[in-house]
């Protein structure tokens, strides 16, 4: 009898067991993939952001940015525009931060204005782009939650997939399924789904390069719209780490002088 | 036309030889930017002046040289302005909108030579604005202006950013020619202004201003010390036009912004002191934007502001006691297309001014925008009031480089 209970219990405590199992393994991948890329300090990178439309036709968009690691916080960063040319010089700023509000200034070179602009804007497409806010922010651990789902093979590498939920406010999506693969901890797709539940969007990255013995970037970097047929890539180059850059190099002050 | 470029054609034979040095001396280094423009204004009414037609024709061309050196801690700046008008002479224009050279270091920058400067938070006016004059025939929006020769240091600390400025020469304001629109019954005479300051343009001017972020609150607080850059029109003794006047002034200003969430929440506010008057002004406001609308990528943000001026005088501002509100859409879709409605409405008559401006991007190199304003003016004691007819509709075709 005693030995009946004791396996009703287990019995009932499995489900529970195996879910926080899932939880517990999808965050220790995530943390595992954030802790091997710490330390880089800082780098800059060059943009080529390519929009294509379901007809085919281009556009494009050539943008500088900038980026401070911040130990314990969301990251620093510093976007300028080249093009098109009717934006260049256009700069934001943003200090990035887990689950509260990003502060996020744009410099209007017309104007010569500097104005801090509210971050509510996570779902919204960022220039006309199929990249969205919040793709293209900085990620943090602490913004969503995880689930490990299962083993799969995407771009030739063996990956895990996890299953992430935003838990910050205003997201666009109920949840995506992100492959990590297994060697190295680089996400090489992510599916997003919209808030009704489908499918959105899949970004795929490609053509990743290390830098330093250490920070894999993939220069290549696909978002395909499944809704609309559009899509955009973005092609990275002149990737820099630790060159110097401080504080003093992400405030206010500096939009001024973007070139 | 062709009369009315000759007066200016020395000018822009001058505006050729800017562009000519700087190709000539900095041709492999260094890059080039701008747009030239095409714009046509059409004005609803017949002018109330005999002289202004009803449709106004101008190119624009503005070009940037930019080039930085030692590690871009030091870069140049040069930036022309050309406009040619067919129909105002007062309109067709050179100025040096920029020519400065900047040296940054980590805890300060000096900027020297003319430059453009901007301050302040709120929409519907710039109140604190006040280092560069208004280019005024450009737009009755006042937000276009003429570049300002200064030294500039900037000093970042813990505690914020000092800005010190020393200006040592004033630029007059522009005002529309006999055949322009948008203008009062009797032309500005620009050739005759006089100052109060024996210097008259050479006068010094000074400012100082503190500014700093702390979490959601922006702040920034500043002090004038020199020529108004607002002059007080007077009629010359034979009536047949007015002359500005140019006093000096001493003036604070106060900006202060707060961002939280999709709200933000604005003010300015100026007290000036001439020898004439002393007075208070204020803009404040809130602007609240929703963000990708039905999840179509729209963003939907409403504006309103509230203007004071203790003055109590529409004929020394139209918004003494005025309400503003207005919406600005913005598709964020791949031609950047953008629409900002608003209204300013006096709270003590049906005077208003109504104003759209939209754009749109053409292919990577074209922008076209349209911009239309109307002036419900009936009080024959506001300033406005010698506009009411002024209502135009303009398109601009801009390709950049």
């Amino acid at each position: 009898m005693r030995n009946w209970i004791f396996l009703l219990i287990l019995l009932l405590a499995m489900p529970l067991a195996q879910a926080e199992t899932a939880a517990e393994k999808g965050l220790v991948i995530i943390t595992e993939a954030d802790k091997r890329d710490q330390g880089w300090q800082d780098s800059s990178a060059d943009m080529l952001m390519i929009l294509r439309n379901r007809q085919g036709d281009e556009s494009v968009r050539q943008i500088r940015m900038k980026n401070l690691e911040v130990i314990g916080d969301g990251d620093k960063g510093l976007t300028v525009f080249d093009e098109p040319r009717d934006v260049k010089g256009t700069a934001f700023l943003t200090y990035s931060h887990s689950l509260i509000a990003d502060e996020q200034w744009i410099f209007l070179p017309a104007l010569k204005r500097v104005k801090r602009i509210s971050s509510n804007n996570k779902s919204g497409p960022f220039m006309g782009s199929e990249f969205s806010y919040e793709d293209i922010s900085s990620f943090e651990v602490p913004k969503y939650s995880y689930l490990y789902l299962k083993d799969d093979v995407v771009n030739g590498q063996d990956c895990f997939v996890i299953e992430t939920r935003p838990l910050y406010e205003h997201s666009g999506y109920t949840k995506s399924y992100v492959w990590i693969d297994k060697l190295e901890y680089r996400i090489q797709k992510i599916d997003f789904y919209d808030r009704k539940d489908s499918l959105l969007k899949t970004q795929v990255f490609n053509d990743y390069k290390q830098y330093l013995n250490r920070y894999w970037r993939a220069d290549t970097v696909t978002m395909e719209n499944k809704q609309n047929g559009k899509s955009t890539t973005l092609q990275w180059s002149n990737y820099q780490f630790k060159t110097g850059l401080t504080d003093k190099d992400f405030e206010k002050n500096d939009l001024k002088r973007q070139r | 036309m062709i009369l009315n470029v000759k007066g200016r054609l020395g000018s822009i034979r001058c505006f050729g030889i800017i562009l000519g040095l700087v190709v000539h001396s900095n041709s492999n280094a260094g890059e080039w930017s701008g747009y030239s423009a095409a714009e046509y204004r059409y004005f609803q009414h017949p002018s109330l002046n005999v002289e202004p037609s009803q449709q106004q024709v101008s190119v624009v061309m503005s070009p940037e040289f930019y080039h930085q050196w030692d590690d871009g801690k030091q870069s140049l700046i040069i930036a022309p302005f050309l406009r040619i008008d067919n129909e105002d002479a007062e309109r067709t224009h050179i100025d040096l909108r920029e020519a400065r050279w900047l040296i940054a270091e980590e805890n300060w920058e000096l900027r020297l030579g003319i430059g453009k400067v901007y301050w302040g938070v709120t929409e519907s006016q710039h109140l604190v604005d006040v280092i560069n004059q208004t280019d005024l025939v450009e737009n009755p929006d006042n937000e276009d202006k003429l570049g300002q020769p200064m030294i500039n240091l900037s000093l970042f600390q813990e505690w914020g950013t000092v800005d010190l400025f020393v200006l040592p020469y004033f630029r007059e304001r522009t005002f529309a020619g006999k055949k322009g629109r948008l203008r009062s019954q009797l032309v500005v005479d620009t050739n005759n202004a006089s100052y109060e300051s024996s210097s008259e343009t050479h006068h010094i001017d000074f400012a100082v201003r503190w500014s700093h972020s702390l979490g959601d609150w922006d702040v920034g607080l500043s002090h004038f010390y020199g020529t108004n850059r607002e002059p007080l029109l007077m009629p010359n003794q034979q009536f047949t036009a007015l002359n500005p006047y140019y006093e000096l002034m001493n003036q604070t200003g106060l900006e202060v912004q707060r961002t939280t969430g999709a709200w933000l929440l604005k003010l300015e506010s100026i007290r000036r002191e001439t020898t004439t008057e002393t007075f208070i002004a204020a803009t404040g406001g809130v602007e609240y934007t929703f963000y990708d609308v039905f999840e179509s990528g729209l963003d939907v943000g409403l504006i309103s502001e509230y203007l004071f001026d203790d003055r109590d005088d529409e004929l020394a501002t139209p918004f003494e006691d005025d309400v503003m509100f207005g919406t600005r859409i913005t598709w964020n879709n791949v031609q950047s297309t953008e629409l900002l409605v608003g209204l300013i409405q006096d709270l003590d008559s049906s005077d208003a001014t109504w104003s759209i401006e939209a754009s749109r991007r053409l292919g990577n190199r074209w922008k076209l925008s349209v911009e239309g304003r109307l002036f419900k003016f009936n009080q024959t004691d506001n300033a406005l009031y010698q506009v009411r007819n002024d209502d135009y509709f303009q398109v601009e075709l801009a390709r950049y480089f």
